[in-house]
Formats: C-alpha cells, sequence, structure tokens
C-alpha cells in the first residue's frame, strides 16, 4: 500500500501513453482529471492485488467512446460516482476499490479521478496490459468474467443499466448508447471479486507505467537515450527507425484505420516500414519481414524526447523509433489471440511472438 | 490613393522595413534595431524607407505590420487586460476548471474571474443542456467595472457557436460595447482546454493589439500618409485593424511566417524549404502553394497551451551570432547561446573577444564582412569542421520538414543567411534571393486575405463530396469578409481528419481560401 500524489500520476500518465500503442486516447485529460481531484481530496491509495480481499466487490471505472469528444466535451466528474453508485444499488453491496481496466491511454487515469473523490483505494492491475479498442477484449472476457450488469453513465445524469447475454453484446449496446448520449460515457462494467482479479488481472502494471515514465522523465535530466532505456524497463526490441512519409487514414464503422509508411534511417536505410493501426498499432512489417502483430504491443516513440506518439499525432516528416513489447502470457493463449490476434482485426497473418521476429532477423 | 505598399516586420533583434511598388519591387529596404518601447523602432524604421525613396506620400495607399507586441505581452505579463473567463459546458467540463496547466503567474492575472455556466453542445449539434441565460446575465452585473475583456468557450462550440453568441448579445447588452468580448469558436478548434486558453490569451491582449494599431496609425499620419492599415497574420494572410483589434492572438507567430512568404516571392517558388537565419536561431519551415505549411499539434504560448492555425517550424540554435567553443583537445560546441544583436560590438571580425559563426563563415573565405585579419590565425582546419557542423545541423533541420526523400528547392533568407553555402544536402537547388535580409518585411507587404472554417460534419449523412464542397464555400465567404477580392479566391488547404471510435463518419473538415486584397 502507497500513495499516488501528483508526480506519480505524471510518471504513470507517460508509461500509459506508451502501453496505449498510439490508441486508448490521449491521457492528458484524464491526467488533468486526475490531479484536479489529488488536489481537492488528497492523494490516492494504490493496493497490490494481494492486499485485496478475495471477496471484495471491486470494479474497473473507465470511459467509452470518442477520445476526441472527451477533450472537447470534459467529464463532469459527477458521471464515474453515478456509474458506481447505481452498481452499487442494483448489486446491494459497497465496491471496495477501483482499478483500471486498461493500462494504455486515458483509462489508466480515470480510476485515480474516482478513487480520489470517493475515498476509494485503486489496485495495480488492468484486464489488458495495453490498450484495446472493444470491450470484450480484456483478460476477464477469456476467463468468462461477466461484463454486466454494467452501468454506462453521462454528465446529463442519464445512466443506462445493461444485461447481456455475452460481452460482445455489452459493446454493440453500450457503443449504441454512447452515441446517443453524447458520444464518451462514464463505465461501471467488468464488477468482480478480489479472487477474480488476482486469476485473471494482470498485475503491477502501473508500478511498470510509473518506472517507464520515469525512465524518460530521469534520461531527459541525465542527456542518456530515453529509448534505450525504455527498452531496458519493459523487456521490448527496437524494431525501426526512421521518418513518417506517407499516412493514409479512413474510419470504418467508428474506428480510424490506417497505415503509416516509415522510411528507414540510420541502420534501416533503404527499408520501409508499414505500420497499420486500428486506433491502436496493431502490425508492424517491412517489405521483407513481419516484425511484430497484435497482440503484442507496438508503440512508435519521437526519436528526441523518447515520448509515444498517438495513432492520431503521426503526422509527416515525424521522426520515430519503432518498439516491440511482448504481450502478457494470457494473450497468447488459444482464446487470447483468437480474441486480439491479427485475424480478428482483418490482418491475414499469423501471430508469431514478437522475440522470435526479432531473434529471425539476428539470424538472417 | 495609391497601389504602393509599406511592410514591416518587428523582429524580437530587428525593425525591418520595405517599400513597395504596385508591381511588389522593391523601392527601398531598412533593417534597425528593435527598441525596448517597440513603437519607436517602427517610426524609425518607417521615416528611413519613406526618405530614402523619391516616392511621393500620396501614393502609399496600404501599410502592413507584422508585430511582435502581443507574443511579448504574454510572454512578459505586461499590459494585459482584466478579464472574466466564462466556460459554457456544466455539468460537463466541471473535472477540469479553466486555465489548469497554465504557469501560475499567467493563472494569477486572468484567472481573477472565472465562471462555469450550464448549456455547450454535443459533437453533433444537439445541446446538451440549455443555455443558463440567467446565469450569463448575473455574471454580468457582477463583472461590471472590473474587467475590460471577456473569454467565452462553449463545449463543440466549432460544430455550434449558438450559445457563444448568445452569452455575448447578453453581456453586450449589459455591458455595452465597451468590453470587448473574445468568442473561442472564431479562435481555436476542437479540444476545448486548448482553445479556452487561446481565447483567454487573446482577450488578455485586446488593448496591447489596439495600443500597437493607434500607434501605427498615427506613425502613418505622423509622415503624412493616408493608407489602408492591416495587420499580418500567423498563416501569412492580413487581417484588417478591426478584426486584428479583435483577434490579436492571430499576430502571434507572423514574424516566421512573413519570412517564409516573402521567400516564396523573392525565390518565386510557391512549393519549397525556407531556412530564415537570425541572430540567434533560425526558423526552418514549409511551403505549400505559397502559404506555410500548418502545425497540426498543440502550441505553448507563455506556457500555456494553444490549438489556433500556427505555422509548422522547426527552430534551432543557430543563428549570425551564435558563439562557438574550442576547448584545447580540439572539440569544439556550437551555441545554443548568441552574441545576439552585440554581434557588430562582440564578433572577432568586428574588433570583439567572442568566436562567432559569422567569423567562422569570414575566416574560411564564405563571407565577405568586417576585418578578415583579425580571424586569420585560426586553425583552418579546425574551423573547416566548424563550419561542416554547421551546415550538418541546417541540412538536418531541412530533412526533418521535408515530406519525402525527392529533393526540394531551398530558399535562404533572414541577415544571418549569408553564412550558408548554397549547396545543401537533400536540396534540389539553394536558392538566396536579392532583399533577402528583409524577407519578413516584404512577405508582410505582400500577403494575402484569406478565411478559414473549422467543422465536424457527419460524412454518413451528407457526403464526404458536398460536406467539403459547403466547406469550401463558406471558407471563401470568410475571405470575402476579411477583404478579399471574390475573383482572386483559391482554396488553399483542405484537411479532414476522423474522429477515432465514434460512428456516422463524424469529421473535422478544415478549409482555408485566401485571395488577393479588393482595391
Amino acid at each position: 500500500m502507497r500513495k499516488i500524489g501528483k508526480q506519480e500520476i505524471e510518471d504513470i500518465a507517460v508509461g500509459a501513453a506508451l502501453l496505449g500503442t498510439g490508441g486508448g486516447g490521449d491521457p492528458y485529460i484524464g491526467k488533468l482529471m486526475a490531479l484536479q481531484a489529488i488536489e481537492e481530496y488528497g492523494p490516492v491509495t494504490l493496493l497490490d492485488v494481494d492486499e485485496v480481499p478475495d471477496d471484495a466487490l471491486i470494479v474497473p471505472s473507465s470511459m467509452m467512446g470518442a477520445p476526441t469528444v472527451m477533450l472537447e466535451k470534459i467529464p463532469s466528474g459527477e458521471e464515474a460516482i453515478e456509474a458506481f453508485q447505481k452498481l452499487e444499488e442494483y448489486l446491494g453491496k459497497k465496491i471496495y476499490a477501483t482499478f483500471p481496466i486498461e493500462a494504455g491511454g486515458v483509462n489508466s487515469m480515470l480510476p485515480f479521478a474516482l478513487a480520489a473523490r470517493l475515498g476509494l483505494p485503486v489496485i495495480d492491475a488492468d484486464g489488458m496490459g495495453r490498450a484495446f479498442p472493444e470491450l470484450q477484449m480484456v483478460t476477464f472476457y477469456l476467463d468468462g468474467i461477466s461484463a454486466t450488469p454494467a452501468v454506462i453513465a453521462d454528465e446529463k445524469g442519464n445512466t443506462a443499466l445493461l444485461s447481456t447475454i455475452d460481452n460482445v453484446w455489452t459493446e454493440r449496446i453500450a457503443r449504441a448508447a454512447t452515441i446517443q448520449m453524447g458520444g464518451s460515457v462514464m463505465n461501471a462494467m467488468y464488477s468482480m471479486t478480489g479472487k477474480n482479479l488476482k486469476e485473471s488481472g494482470i498485475s503491477n502494471i502501473l508500478k511498470l507505467e510509473e518506472e517507464i515514465g520515469k525512465t524518460i522523465r530521469l534520461a531527459k535530466a541525465n542527456n542518456v537515450d530515453a529509448i534505450q532505456e525504455v527498452l531496458k524497463t519493459v523487456g521490448g526490441f527496437e524494431l525501426f527507425q526512421g521518418k513518417v512519409t506517407d499516412i493514409n487514414r479512413k474510419t470504418e464503422s467508428g474506428f480510424a484505420k490506417g497505415i503509416a509508411t516509415f522510411e528507414g534511417l540510420n541502420d534501416y536505410k533503404d527499408e520501409t516500414l508499414q505500420l497499420r493501426f486500428q486506433n491502436e498499432h496493431l502490425l508492424a512489417q517491412t517489405d521483407k519481414r513481419l516484425l511484430c502483430v497484435t497482440p503484442d504491443l507496438i508503440a512508435v516513440l519521437d526519436s528526441e524526447t523518447g515520448l509515444p506518439i498517438t495513432t492520431e499525432g503521426i503526422r509527416y516528416g515525424s521522426r520515430c523509433v519503432v518498439i516491440g513489447i511482448p504481450c502478457h502470457p494470457k494473450w497468447r493463449t488459444e482464446k487470447g489471440i483468437e480474441t486480439v490476434g491479427p485475424k480478428y482485426f482483418g490482418y491475414d497473418v499469423d501471430y508469431t511472438p514478437v522475440e522470435e521476429l526479432v531473434n529471425k532477423e539476428v539470424t538472417k | 490613393m495609391g497601389a504602393y505598399r509599406i511592410g514591416i516586420d518587428v523582429g524580437g533583434t530587428h525593425t525591418d522595413a520595405v517599400l513597395l511598388d504596385q508591381n511588389n519591387r522593391v523601392l527601398s529596404e531598412t533593417k534597425s534595431s528593435t527598441t525596448v518601447d517597440v513603437a519607436t523602432g517602427i517610426y524609425q524604421a518607417m521615416h528611413e524607407v519613406i526618405t530614402n525613396s523619391d516616392v511621393s506620400r500620396e501614393d502609399i495607399g496600404y501599410a502592413m505590420l507584422g508585430t511582435t507586441h502581443c507574443t511579448n505581452a504574454i510572454v512578459e505579463r505586461k499590459g494585459l487586460n482584466n478579464i472574466a473567463v466564462v466556460r459554457i459546458g456544466a455539468p460537463a467540463t466541471l473535472a477540469v476548471k479553466p486555465l489548469v496547466g497554465v504557469p501560475d503567474e499567467l493563472r494569477i492575472a486572468l484567472g481573477k474571474y472565472v465562471y462555469l455556466v450550464r448549456g455547450g453542445h454535443e459533437f453533433d449539434g444537439r445541446e446538451i443542456v440549455s443555455l443558463d441565460e440567467a446565469h450569463l446575465y448575473q455574471i454580468a452585473e457582477e463583472v461590471k467595472g472590473h474587467v475590460d475583456s471577456i473569454a467565452i468557450t462553449s463545449v463543440f462550440s466549432p460544430v455550434s457557436r449558438d450559445h457563444e453568441e448568445r452569452a455575448r448579445n447578453i453581456f453586450n447588452e449589459v455591458l455595452g460595447d465597451e468590453v470587448a468580448i473574445s468568442l473561442s469558436s472564431e479562435i481555436g478548434s476542437v479540444g476545448l482546454l486548448e482553445r479556452e486558453n487561446a481565447t483567454i490569451l487573446n482577450a488578455s491582449v485586446v488593448n496591447v493589439a489596439k495600443t500597437a494599431a493607434d500607434g501605427f496609425i498615427n506613425a502613418l499620419k505622423n509622415e503624412g500618409i493616408e493608407a489602408k492599415v492591416f495587420f499580418g497574420q500567423n498563416d501569412g494572410t492580413l487581417m484588417s485593424v478591426d478584426y486584428a483589434v479583435k483577434y490579436p492572438i492571430f499576430t502571434v507567430a507572423c514574424g516566421p511566417t512573413n519570412s517564409l512568404r516573402g521567400a516564396s516571392y523573392l525565390g518565386d517558388l510557391s512549393d519549397a524549404i525556407v531556412v530564415d537565419v537570425g541572430g540567434t536561431t533560425s526558423d526552418v519551415g514549409v511551403l505549400i502553394n505559397s502559404f506555410p505549411r500548418e502545425s497540426s499539434l498543440e502550441v505553448e504560448i507563455g506556457g500555456a497551451r494553444t490549438n489556433f492555425r500556427m505555422p509548422d517550424l522547426v527552430s534551432i540554435g543557430l543563428g549570425g551570432g551564435t558563439i562557438v567553443r574550442i576547448q584545447e583537445d580540439g572539440e569544439f560546441t556550437i551555441g545554443p547561446d548568441s552574441v545576439g544583436y552585440h554581434l557588430p560590438e562582440k564578433a572577432l571580425i568586428f574588433g570583439g573577444d567572442t568566436l562567432t559563426t559569422t567569423d567562422v563563415a569570414v575566416a574560411l573565405g564564405k563571407v565577405e564582412l568586417g576585418d578578415p585579419s583579425k580571424v586569420a590565425h585560426l586553425d583552418k582546419g579546425l574551423l573547416t569542421r566548424v563550419y561542416l557542423k554547421i551546415v550538418e545541423l541546417v541540412e538536418e533541420a531541412v530533412d526533418k520538414m521535408k515530406t519525402s526523400a525527392e529533393p526540394i528547392p531551398v530558399i535562404l533568407v533572414g541577415g544571418g543567411s549569408i553564412l550558408l553555402p548554397t549547396e545543401l544536402k537533400g536540396a534540389s537547388q539553394v536558392i538566396r534571393p536579392e532583399h533577402s535580409g528583409v524577407a519578413n518585411a516584404i512577405g508582410s507587404a505582400i500577403s494575402q486575405v484569406s478565411g478559414q472554417i473549422e467543422k465536424i460534419y457527419l460524412f454518413d449523412e451528407i457526403g464526404r463530396e458536398d460536406a467539403l464542397e459547403w466547406a469550401k464555400a463558406e471558407a471563401k465567404g470568410e475571405a470575402i469578409n476579411a477583404g478579399a477580392d471574390p475573383d482572386s479566391l483559391v482554396i488553399v488547404d483542405i484537411e479532414d481528419v476522423p474522429l477515432a471510435y465514434l460512428p456516422g463518419g463524424a469529421t473535422r473538415v478544415r478549409v482555408k481560401a485566401a485571395g488577393e486584397l479588393s482595391q
């Protein structure tokens, strides 16, 4: 157990942008919400997973909808409270603690904003170890934990209680309601017990994010190569260094799909990298080789600052280092690959772990 | 009234002025030091450029000013207005209050009257809740006599500006015309906090802009010139005095923009990279269709994150006055500090005691300037390495701004541009045009008038083609309102970016049209 204050939030936000793998929404607005809440209500208690009683009711707090909408129509702060209270009412039990459903992007920060206001602890675990675009794409789903009963709430005071036959239906219905509610809502879904989280969650992920943020911050201060330091911290691999020469975006059924093309620099001269994304970066390949594919993490970092760049922030001329990070073993199971592997996102390649793809290069 | 033009650009170090005839030919040019009060420097430069030519004062019909007045006021927090900040969006947005993340000094100066009012719109134009007009009347009474400017921001005003406009009418009704009102929908794009910050900064420099405008007009009058007066703005186009006083924030980056536009004119190229070498730094920008490419990222001004149109620039700490330090082991550093405008006293070639980039170029025979014998004793081999490094710094910045590997023309402008060679890696040709030292003032004088709109359209409902046509027509209308000749209008920029995670094809569309000043 320890306290999370403003500096910790700043560091976690940087780590969250990196594990957001280009999507998940810019953590910036979530960070400001968390900072304001901590300023008004004081630091938040962070619990390790094994500090949570097995039978405790715990619920992640997250947003759903368009991060762009959230950047314009910032939440009131009451939606998340409203969602929690409605769910408590329905379940007839008090919620013990909250945690991020996904560690990447804006959702990493929102539990802190809520926890500060309600005086709840946050648990150091999540259900992705990264960011993914759909509700059923959580490790809890792999273990059969239901997203519902779930409550979604908007700033106007509207709430909807959902009960669905499976998590894919939750995704469909909740997203339709989200549009009506104004394009950005707060959720209380995937309620579970402490035991559930210990078995199905990904632990110590906030600690890792804080470490990433700290590494980049200190690298800057000490004038060392932030990207190499980050690779050590996350156990990742450098995949490519290059400059963005083309970016092709389109929207398909609500998701920003696209391809960014990088022209190689330094050791990668004469090579061209294509990075495919659907909100998150999902596949990186050159003309000759597949370099990394979902569910392994692909992050694009600014060559100079080492800071992560979102899919929306990629632009012509950006100089970047593309890195690959092994995903959590839970995603490498058969059901994991089925849920978030390349085929699910419409890419006709088989999943191969990034460390094997990288080693192939070495023996080439 | 004549068709000749005066263009003035006030930079951190120099105030430049040019006088152009009706065919935009340079009749006279001058470069003088920027004075502490700024205005004196403007008067001097203007007087000099007029007296240096035989032009009759009646022939001068237009006067264009690019100024750093507002930028300086924000950075130095001097002369700022007393303002009220009104955000329309409650019950949404309460989780992040206005002026958060803005430096404390600025927050204290501008955050005395902050209000959150119920209202605002959804992304698709529906009302979140109806506007709380009673609250607005109450606020108007409260701030009466305490503020001289009001910044109004409403949620999704780039989609619907109804609530902002209604709020303006209420404040006008209660406070009269004396209190200036800035609406966020006329300043920034989607992204509430950034647009709100830009609107707040705009409101805070309204009086600064007014003083600058009055000063400029009076200076012209003192010279016996009756000219239409315009201000340069960040996107490389002009605005009328009335508009500039309402939206002074659009002047903050007009300096580098003027250099780019001037370079385009002098180099006779519409697509190129421009390197503007000053005394302390060099700015590298990209010309597309004769206009600067705009930044898609948030830009900090005086420490506040904002999101209105700004040129996309890379600045490097390399200029004519940059200090070169050579260590005992033969290693060296270039800058980032500079002797700046003290170059004429500090540089070795002028009898000073500091080795600068200018000295290096003179010692190697690249430039004829000052007294070369004062640098003759220096080790040529070492200086050659320094010079190669200087060139490499510029080449890297150029490469950073390119959009493809294809070589592209590079235009060198600015007082320090004489340092650079006429061959650069990645450049198809390097042009250092005549009058390149005052390209910024020329850019200011030749500017066109533009109009821009930015909105969210649902492509699934209206179709992409129709939406774009609609947007183009609106942008042209804006340009005509700003004083452009309808027959000369062209669309200079179109951008459409889909909003992630939203169905309906919700897409942010931005269009800019520009044309010649209507006579």
